[in-house]
């Protein structure tokens, strides 16, 4: 089968090259850009492993051709962390809170709250909780979760953080 | 999971990809945010030869109101139908719906004509859709035509459209102002289809129904609009006795597959619950 040409922003940077049209994005991204931090877990979009940002959305990179994202915009957990290399807010907020056990869903979790903070700068517990229920984790019970990216919405907005008492 | 080969085609207008649908016939399949079709592919239960990918084509995208109608493009997302200013106004129930379709990152891609075009009994829309007496337009090789969604499912992935025919767009003429919705869904988890779900908007006056519309998720082969079981509702106050009446009615023409959601008798009793508290909320809401 004929191969296609394709072009793409990832991690800020334009690559280029020749994919069977059947690639799915993930396969992509991890085998031939090597970027292995987005994850397959189910490969049937329900876990949420493969989360990336593309265009503005979080997309589940396991149900897409990477011919279908010729002239996308994506970017990865490899591309999360500050151009000076610091951590990003919520890289650093699942650090300090304990948001991973295992560490698995991590790139994908991170990638979908980060569009979710974009979207709402400042969410409450509930609408975090339904705004990652596209993401699974199997170790946390996802309370640490939540309180990440709640640390991460608190530094982002300059803000003190302050643990919701349990 | 590795689909088969395809070959890939993105064509930039509706009358592009109609020209690659007849050419390939039974070969080509039109491929909108794929959440369905991938999986398919993904386990070969389906192997189109040709792709023609629907997301270049403006045409398909963008929700406006004509006359009494609202019309939406078929390539219009979920995510898109929630941020609707337009629709929260004039047909809430959909935004209400498009939150309980899949998860967000699913709704980012997920289109209305996907959802209502694909024939799953388990998605949400259809019922919606033919709850609210929507109208498809498919554009086939004789030109257009408009196909109501009440008659539109014929069994489960069985439609109206034929080889070659793409569904462009849905036309929901606006429920009267003041009118009460409700979709109420059962679902074992977030991303689950619905064990069963009811789909109501009704209009009230002077404290009686004025008029009623059913719909019915993933509780037989086809979506279904319960037309007996509004009928009994319509000039009552929705008083217990009759909403026992309109449930059992509804509950009769249901016909569901025995899964992993349960047996086939507990599904249609949800499939009264969710009527129940549909038409409950639906009340609450409605002025009049």
């Amino acid at each position: 089968m004929a191969k296609s040409q394709v072009a793409m922003t990832v991690n800020g940077t334009t690559v280029e090259a020749l994919v069977e049209p059947r690639t799915l994005l993930i396969h992509f991204l991890r085998e031939e850009l090597r970027l292995t931090g987005p994850h397959i877990g189910c490969e049937t979009s329900h876990c949420g492993a493969c989360t990336v940002d593309l265009n503005g959305k979080s997309v589940k990179s396991c149900t897409m051709f990477a011919v279908q994202a010729n002239g996308a915009d994506i970017r990865t957990i490899e591309g999360m962390a500050n151009p000076d290399g610091t951590l990003h807010a919520l890289q650093e907020g699942f650090r300090e809170m304990h948001g991973l056990q295992c560490g698995f869903c991590t790139p994908g979790m991170v990638t979908r709250a980060y569009r979710l903070l974009q979207e709402n700068n400042n969410p409450s517990e509930e609408e975090i909780r339904f705004g990652i229920a596209g993401n699974l984790c199997r170790c946390t019970g996802y309370q640490n979760i939540v309180k990440a990216i709640q640390y991460a919405a608190a530094k982002l907005n300059g803000v003190p953080f302050q643990e919701a008492a349990e | 999971m590795i689909p088969g080969s395809f070959e890939y085609h993105r064509p930039s207008s509706v009358q592009e990809a109609l020209g690659l649908l007849a050419k390939w016939g039974d070969d080509g399949r039109a491929i909108a945010g794929g959440h369905s079709l991938i999986p398919m592919m993904k386990l070969r239960l389906a192997k189109p030869a040709h792709l023609v990918d629907l997301r270049d084509i403006a045409d398909l995208k963008g929700i406006r109101a004509d006359g009494n109608d609202i019309v939406i493009g078929a390539m219009t997302t979920q995510y898109e139908l929630i941020g609707s200013n337009l629709l929260v106004s004039k047909i809430p129930i959909l935004r209400e719906t498009s939150l309980q379709v899949a998860d967000p990152q699913v709704r980012y891609v997920g289109t209305l004509g996907g959802n209502v075009a694909n024939g799953d009994p388990g998605n949400d829309m259809p019922a919606v859709m033919m709850c609210l007496g929507a109208t498809y337009h498919v554009m086939g090789k004789a030109g257009e035509r408009r196909v109501a969604a009440r008659e539109f499912y014929q069994g489960a992935y069985f439609t109206a459209l034929e080889a070659g025919d793409l569904l462009t767009a849905v036309r929901i003429p606006m429920p009267p102002a003041g009118h009460g919705y409700a979709y109420e869904k059962l679902k074992r988890k977030i991303g689950d289809y619905a064990t069963a779900a009811a789909a109501v908007v009704l209009t009230m006056s002077g404290g009686k129904v004025a008029s009623c519309s059913i719909g019915l998720t993933n509780v037989a082969e086809t979506p279904l609009w319960a037309e007996e079981a509004a009928k009994i509702l319509n000039g009552s106050s929705l008083d217990a006795a009759t909403v026992k009446r309109a449930v059992a009615a509804a509950e009769a023409i249901t016909a569901p597959a025995a899964d992993a959601r349960g047996p086939a008798a507990y599904r249609t009793k949800m499939a009264g619950v969710m009527l129940t508290r549909a038409l409950a909320r639906a009340k609450s809401k409605a002025h009049g």
